[in-house]
């Protein structure tokens, strides 16, 4: 087999992989859509808080630390513990359904019946308030995150394909866990929102609002539950992300991966989701390998949105989306 | 009633107005944002020395130094609001530090008289000043990097590069692209392939870049890269298995802000250095005296010690030590602008000067001139030692190849003279 076809393997199947990253996040997008039509500006934003809250408990550091030193002449940054991964985990959890609730009770309550533009700017506005506070709450530096994950080289697939091609090809660890888990938490959405009484409920909500409030649906639990489970899938895109390049400020600017995703696959389409994120994935790695030497490289972030684009001419809904009609 | 409200007004006009004895250093710092972990080092260490002169000393020359910081959040359009809010404050040089910012800066700056020193980055061909005539880039630029890269190689490799593979990883912008014109003339001349790998903004996913590495096998890896792009990259270098000894990148990809995330795989990754590192100096006892204990470090207080906190204290000591210069030389304590254009062109930094500064071999010795704003182009090369959790330097400071550098200097600064209408001269 030509070396080109198998290199070009090799990429296709990174380009999967990468694929699933990117839709871990436009999950996130899609669920609060879906439930409510807001455009979530924040969810980049809530990926950095959630896993920067990871590593705080994680590692016991005190929140508000600095503010606390310089508001009180203390030098408290410490509990003095290190929780396990799993146990930080389950708390960092709680945090994002407390923050869920907050959102909920402090901002898009207060909204409700509003355009959805001014819900938008309300997510603007949500994000830059929670990078502040999660400046505030556990610094700005850059921090490891290691909640056990495997990284690196795959051995067993090297092996394999080395035996087959000739050529190892490489599959990073840390990949095919995301892979594993986001299979996993699309078909944990998939089986909540068809199976139980609450997933019924916000599926209720997001067809008609008023309807589900009439037959005595509470939207305030809804959107709190939605806000939540957004909440958990930030966190999981957090952990994914953050374990990649450390937890840092610029994990909130994955949601630019995100953004093409949901154009391709549709706002509304938790399946759309995966789908847009493994063909983004695997297109915009195929393409960078195929034509990138010829023009210069550096084609994935914008190959990404032009093949986003040239879906939206024929399907402008998205692949999975609903289509909208407006009788006049 | 009128009286005391005319007193009431001239008071606080007195107070809110800037007290033109101070000498005034704005400090373009970005403590918010994605870039904000690099940046507070930075801001803390350039603050912090100001602090210790104002302390210990009463200023720099006996006169009051006056720290005025603007945030930018690494932003070039906020970075040029700054300058535009400072430079009416008397401030006598700006540190930009962003290239985007210092290109900017460039005509206004130069417009205004005020001097800008972009220490390690900004346009490399400032170096010439007699074009360039307030722009300062001591002690070395980016051209200078990727010369010292490649003659540590060389070194490395027994003094031949023919038929050696070199690849240079970089950020996808005016900064990233710097190095290449000279990675390509140094690869005619030593005879090395190049091979340009790169990566857009911000630089979370690389994957592609590090197949193809994977692929062709460069024999070294020389990376331009700041923020997330340079903890991925080294993360992914090591997720391949490449050899981190063989991996080079510039001052501004070698902090443990790099390093951290990848943990003890990182060991022995290296990058390049104009400055010394740790809190092995005698002046972090004065620093501990008069700034730390007596609760006056800038910021948190925890960034001490660190590879760019150290930096902002080299800035701030050039800066400071410009100013004694124009002291100096125009015989008034209170200068301007322009009288510490001046002393930043007669700069001239020694060992004895450092060693009495409490910075002994801190950095390269060099001297300023009106041809020369960028110094002598030394650099040195540092390495990643992940059990002690520091940058170790591995070579003594050593000079570019001034040979190859010099006419590709000329060529662009005369070509931006042409452009800019400016007769180059010293007078």
């Amino acid at each position: 087999m030509p070396d080109q076809v198998v290199f070009a393997m090799e990429v296709t199947l990174n380009g999967l992989m990468a694929g699933v990253l990117y839709a871990l996040v436009a999950l996130g997008f899609v669920l609060i859509y879906k439930a409510s039509g807001i455009f979530n500006y924040a969810q980049g934003v809530m990926a950095l808080f959630a896993a920067m809250t990871l590593v705080g408990i994680m590692e016991g550091q005190v929140p508000f630390s600095h503010l606390i030193n310089a508001m009180f002449g203390t030098d408290v940054h410490h509990f003095g513990w290190h929780l396990p991964g799993l146990a930080a985990i389950l708390l960092t959890m709680v945090v994002m359904v407390a923050l869920a609730w907050c959102v909920q009770q402090f901002v898009m309550r207060h909204l409700v019946g509003q355009e959805p533009i001014i819900l938008f700017m309300a997510t603007i506005g949500l994000a830059y308030f929670l990078e502040g506070l999660s400046d505030l709450m556990w610094g700005s530096e850059i921090k490891k995150l290691d909640v056990g994950l495997p990284q690196g080289l795959n051995e067993m697939i090297d092996n394999a394909t080395y035996n087959i091609f000739g050529y190892g090809f490489f599959i990073d660890n840390l990949d095919i866990v995301a892979t594993v888990i986001a299979a996993l938490l699309v078909i944990a959405l998939v089986a909540f929102s068809q199976y139980t009484k609450e997933g019924r409920a916000m599926r209720a909500v997001a067809d008609d609002h008023q309807a589900a409030l009439s037959v005595g649906i509470s939207l305030n639990f809804i959107w709190v539950m939605v806000w939540s489970v957004a909440g958990f899938v930030a966190l999981v895109a957090g952990i994914m992300w953050g374990t990649k390049s450390g937890v840092q400020f610029s994990l909130s600017l994955i949601a630019l991966k995100a953004l093409p995703v949901l154009m391709l696959g549709g706002f509304t389409s938790i399946p759309g989701a995966i789908v847009g994120g493994l063909i983004i994935g695997v297109g915009e790695k195929l393409f960078d390998f195929m034509i990138g030497p010829l023009v210069g490289g550096a084609t994935e972030n914008w190959f990404a949105y032009v093949l986003a684009l040239i879906f939206l001419v024929f399907r402008p809904q998205g692949l999975f989306g609903e289509k909208i009609i407006e009788r006049v | 009633m009128k009286k005391r409200l005319t007193a009431l007004a001239l008071g606080a006009l007195m107070a809110a107005g800037p007290a033109m004895a101070d000498l005034v250093f704005p400090s373009l710092s970005y403590r918010t944002g994605p870039y904000a972990a690099n940046g507070i080092p930075f801001a803390d260490g350039y603050a912090d020395y100001f602090t210790l002169l104002n302390e210990r000393d009463g200023g720099i020359g006996g006169e009051p130094v006056k720290m005025i910081e603007c945030e930018t959040g690494y932003n070039t359009e906020k970075g040029v609001e700054c300058y535009e809010a400072t430079k009416g404050e008397g401030a006598l040089v700006y540190q930009p530090l962003s290239t985007g910012i210092t290109y900017q800066l460039i005509p206004k700056a130069t417009a205004d008289g005020i001097p800008v020193h972009s220490m390690g980055y900004g346009r490399t061909s400032a170096k010439n000043g007699s074009v360039f005539r307030n722009i300062f880039n001591y002690p070395a630029n980016y051209w200078d990097g990727a010369s010292v890269a490649i003659t540590h190689i060389l070194n490395a490799e027994g003094g031949d590069l023919s038929g050696k593979k070199v690849a240079l990883v970089y950020h996808n912008s005016a900064y990233g692209k710097e190095p290449i014109r000279t990675l390509e003339e140094l690869a005619k001349k030593h005879g090395y392939e190049l091979t340009l790998l790169p990566v857009d903004h911000p630089g979370q996913e690389q994957k592609s870049q590090w197949l193809q590495i994977r692929r062709e096998k460069p024999d070294y890896v020389i990376m331009w890269g700041w923020g997330v792009m340079n903890q991925v990259a080294i993360q992914e270098a090591v997720n391949i298995r490449f050899p981190m000894d063989h991996f080079i990148g510039i001052w501004w990809s070698g902090s443990e802000n790099d390093v951290l995330p990848a943990g003890e795989k990182a060991n022995g990754y290296k990058a390049l250095t104009f400055h010394n590192f740790g809190s092995n100096y005698p002046i972090y006892a004065d620093l501990k005296k008069y700034v730390y204990d007596a609760g006056k470090a800038a910021g948190a207080g925890d960034q001490s010690g660190t590879v760019l906190y150290n930096r902002g204290l080299y800035a701030a000591m050039l800066a400071a030590e410009a100013a004694k210069t124009a002291q100096d030389i125009h015989g008034t304590k209170a200068i301007t602008s322009q009288m510490m254009r001046d002393g930043m062109e007669a700069l001239e930094m020694t060992e004895e000067k450092m060693s009495a500064l409490g910075l002994p071999a801190f950095g390269p010795e060099f001297k300023v001139s009106c041809e020369n704003h960028g110094g002598n182009g030394f650099g040195a090369v540092s390495q990643w030692d992940a059990a002690a959790g520091e940058f170790k330097m591995i070579t003594d400071y050593f000079q570019s190849d001034q040979d190859v550098l010099n006419p590709l200097i000329s060529e662009d600064s005369s070509a931006y003279a042409s452009e800019n209408n400016i007769e180059p001269g010293c007078n």
